[in-house]
């Protein structure tokens, strides 16, 4: 038998699930997060091998889902000087890095660029030939500036990733075979601005990633757990952790999609609502195909401006520690709560503050959970409306969120989910599977890899169905470089836009393939 | 005197997306380009219509082609000034200010920074106040003043000196050559005297823009809707209220069309809406009915932040508001309703004014 480790580290509580070779829960457990992050990572894996009583040998699995890179970047912490060099020249130089980049976040990488010949036109013709000695200049010059990783960035690199390889091999020339380099068609789609400054982000974090990465690798090795590791990426994937260490920016708010593809698990449902309570807010998601839907919205990473693509969320003030007020006569749940203190401050746990839960516990709607008798104190027309009113935020969230008319399938996750009633308006059925306090440490443990391709294509030489073909294969390749198994392979997304304003076949393709762990 | 300085920009290219009606293409590029260029020439000069006296020159500057290119192949940043001076040198005259022909979209930014790089003023004032596809879809163009002269420029170097024998020559010959040059090129076009502007130019457009989108950013900062806001202020009305199930995009003749279908929240539920484009947003139906047309315009915005939202944009799950806000009134007579009207995009309607359908609605 062969088990697999799931851990996902919040901002309140470390999750860590093992899970055998089927996907069924052998152990679970919640732990505080710590400062530092790896200590509470450390006393998960601790407490749930414990639990389990397996031995840790036969862990052949071990998933991640950490904050350690969101907080460097919002912090401004443990961050690389970067220098970057930009291929698009003569086009480019109207908008040079670092536009619009916070001022802190800029000295805190001593930003410096060279913007060089090169770059592609959209179907693939260079705007102008790379100058290999014009390169080894620009090299120079940056390692005078004493930059200690280099992010590399190229107009249409999406299309053509040539001119970035060439600045590679020209960086371990002139700065060392192991100096970082950060490729901009790695880690972003089309957009060289917001690619470009998510390469700029990565090569600033990769030394913490390393270190932090490399210390989950410790951890595990100090419990006896020799096992493949893989770092979840905010699309819900895995990234084997040698590949995490060189992209740990592809890592940036995976928290919530780890929870949402729980729910997706743990449910066997892949059409739903997922409402994901948690002590303080409450996270609204749909799923789609079994993975989060994402937002439109340009996400901003610590202020730069980045194109990854977050879960589309609404997120609310109520949790399970929302504070209980009366006012005239209507009663309002949150936004306040006790948070983490709610074991002690609760009415049900000892406590003197009226909580969402004591109002849920003394209606009757949450399972048996501390001392009921303790919330006798409470008006039965408090309990009565507060519920009511529980009750009218979340069904509001679900309309919001939903995309048609019919009633829909809602999960309910994390710990709070004893606040929600079993039935909701615009609720086809409300599903509160087992194990819902722990989804997105399963979301972990279950997740897959992918693989995708972003490019503009001239659908009129080839045809549309020709294009298509390609770069779903193309996609497919990646997903299965990335560790996927291929004959479990398949593409969950294709998105076909036609560019306006071009009486031309020019379409924008991005394709997604992912498959389960080799 | 008044002056635009860089927060303006953001204003003004959140605005400018609002009235793109759609289309237009994402102002981020421009802006970025017009904010680097404040900083470093200093601001720039905005004068309305009225001060310039009637024989003075304005050259419009404008970028043409995929805007969603310029997102990757970023400009050179020289190409706005030299199709600028070209078209000067080709008049032997110098211009006294700049101006935009397109308010919606990223052509409101552009003739800024080509301002600021050039230290002319700007007028408040643009030749469409909205977005359209073609450049013969101006008020000059229906006035009968002539495209050409017009130079377009590439981020190489190569400047294109045209001129035609109408207006839809000149589309079709920049277009082609915007093609070659990578499918996106910057454009000096459409120069006009103060006298021609004071008579067929659409005023105070750039204030406008700037105007809404203040109204939305301030909004955003207190977490309220900013939608009844812009209503007031562009005499629009609040068409439908709703969530997208579904996107339809062609390409049909070159242009993409497209639909997109919306089904109705709060006060809408229970109907639908139906909104069709090309480029920008076309015709506005509510429950089979049309409920706004061009040339008003019609723009999709987020419901939650209030954030416009440009048909290359629309998703399915989106939660969107549908406003629709009345044209300028050159573009309602009959050769205005010929140029841009429902029928030149190939709909079997005639124009109505979008206030005639919502009193008409109101009266059931």
């Amino acid at each position: 038998m062969h088990y697999r480790l799931g851990i996902d580290v919040g901002g309140t509580n470390t999750d860590a699930v093992i899970m055998d070779i089927e996907h069924a829960v052998i152990a679970k457990c919640k732990e505080a997060t710590t400062l530092d992050v790896s200590t509470g990572i450390k006393n998960a894996v601790a407490h749930v091998l414990r639990t389990s009583g397996i031995d840790p040998s036969l862990i052949k699995h071990a998933m991640l889902g950490t904050t350690h890179a969101t907080n460097a970047v919002i912090e401004r912490k443990g961050l690389l000087k970067v220098g970057v060099i930009r291929l698009s020249s003569p086009s480019g130089h109207g908008i040079p890095p670092f536009m619009e980049w916070p001022e802190d976040m800029m000295d805190a990488i001593a930003s410096s660029y060279v913007i060089v010949k090169g770059g592609y036109e959209y179907n693939g013709a260079l705007i102008s030939a790379p100058d290999r000695d014009e390169i080894r200049g620009a090299l120079v010059q940056l390692k005078m500036k004493g930059i200690e990783s280099l992010a590399v960035s190229c107009a249409f690199a999406p299309v053509n990733s040539e001119q970035e390889e060439l600045v590679q091999e020209l960086a371990q020339e002139i700065l060392g075979p192991e100096f970082p380099v950060t490729l901009s068609h790695l880690i972003g789609s089309i957009g060289l601005v917001e690619r470009e400054n998510a390469a700029i982000l990565n090569a600033a974090i990769r030394k913490l990633a390393e270190t932090a990465y490399g210390s989950f690798q410790n951890i595990l090795l100090d419990h006896g757990i020799d096992a493949d590791l893989f770092i979840t990426q905010n699309d819900g994937t895995l990234m084997s952790i040698d590949y995490a260490k060189q992209f740990p920016v592809l890592t940036i708010a995976s928290g919530p999609t780890n929870s949402l593809r729980g729910a997706a698990f743990l449910s066997r449902k892949l059409e739903a609502i997922v409402i994901d309570v948690g002590g303080t807010t409450t996270d609204v998601g749909v799923l789609r195909k079994g993975f989060p839907r994402e937002s439109t919205a340009a996400a901003e990473v610590g202020g730069v401006r980045t194109n990854f693509r977050m879960p589309d969320l609404i997120t609310l003030g109520l949790g399970g520690g929302s504070l209980v007020r009366e006012h005239n006569d209507a009663v309002r749940i949150g936004p306040q709560s006790v948070g983490y203190r709610i074991h002690t401050e609760a009415l049900i746990f000892g406590g003197s503050t009226v909580t969402a839960t004591d109002i849920a516990v003394a209606a009757g709607i949450a399972p048996p959970l501390g001392d009921s008798t303790l919330t006798s104190g409470i008006p039965s027309a408090v309990v009565k409306r507060g519920v009511a009113e529980i009750q009218a935020m979340i069904e509001k969230l679900i309309d919001k969120m939903k995309t048609s008319s019919e009633d829909v399938t809602v999960i309910v996750v994390g710990g709070g989910s004893i606040l929600v009633p079993d039935r909701l308006k615009g609720a086809s059925e409300v599903i509160k599977p087992e194990h819902f306090e722990v989804a997105n440490a399963i979301g972990a443990a279950i997740a897959q890899v992918s693989g995708s391709v972003d490019g503009v294509y001239d659908v009129s030489t080839l045809g549309r169905e020709a294009v298509i073909a390609m770069v779903k294969d193309a996609a497919a390749d990646e997903a299965v470089k990335a560790g996927a198994d291929p004959a479990s392979v398949e593409v969950v997304e294709i998105e076909e836009i036609p560019l306006a304003y071009l009486p031309s076949n020019a379409v924008r393709f991005r394709v997604k393939a992912v498959g389960n762990i080799k | 005197m008044e002056y635009l300085e860089e927060r303006d920009l953001d204003y003004i290219a959140i605005g400018a997306a609002v009235l793109g009606a759609g289309g237009g293409g994402d102002p981020y590029v421009g802006k970025l380009m017009a904010k680097a260029a404040i900083r470093k020439h200093g601001k720039v000069p905005l004068i309305k219509v009225d001060d310039l006296t009637d024989e003075q020159l304005i050259i419009p500057s404008a970028m043409m082609g995929a805007p969603a290119v310029m997102l990757e192949k970023l400009p050179n940043g020289g190409e706005p000034e030299a199709a600028f001076r070209a078209l000067e040198t080709h008049l032997g005259k110098k211009a006294d200010a700049v101006m935009s022909i397109e308010a919606g979209g990223i052509n409101s930014c552009i003739p800024i920074y080509t301002a600021a790089c050039l230290g002319l003023p700007i007028v408040d004032a643009d030749s469409m106040g909205r977005a359209f596809p073609e450049l013969p879809m101006t008020t000059f163009g229906v006035a009968g003043l002539p495209a050409t002269p017009m130079v377009v420029c590439d981020e190489k170097g190569n400047k294109l000196l045209i001129e035609t024998v109408s207006n839809d020559w000149s589309e079709t010959l920049a277009r082609t050559a915007t093609i070659a040059m990578g499918l996106a090129s910057m454009i000096s076009i459409y120069c006009v005297t103060g006298k021609e502007l004071k008579d067929y130019g659409v005023r105070g457009t750039i204030s406008l823009a700037r105007e809404i989108g203040r109204i939305i950013l301030e909004a955003h900062a207190l977490k309220e809707s900013p939608i009844q806001s812009i209503l007031e202020l562009t005499n629009g009305f609040l068409l439908f209220e709703g969530k997208i199930m579904d996107v339809q995009r062609n390409l049909t003749s070159g242009f993409v069309r497209g639909s997109v279908m919306i089904e109705g929240i709060e006060s809408d539920k229970g109907s639908s809406f139906e909104m069709q484009f090309q480029n920008e947003n076309l015709v506005g139906w509510k429950n089979g009915k049309p409920a706004a047309m061009t040339p008003d315009l019609i723009t999709v915005m987020d419901r939650e932040t209030g954030n416009p939202i440009t048909t290359e944009n629309l998703k399915y799950g989106q939660r969107v508001m549908v406003i629709g806000m009345p044209c300028d009134p050159f573009w309602r007579t009959d050769a205005g309703i010929a140029q841009v009207g429902p029928r030149y995009f190939a709909y079997d309607l005639d124009y109505v004014p979008i206030e005639k359908l919502a009193q008409a609605k109101e009266q059931g």
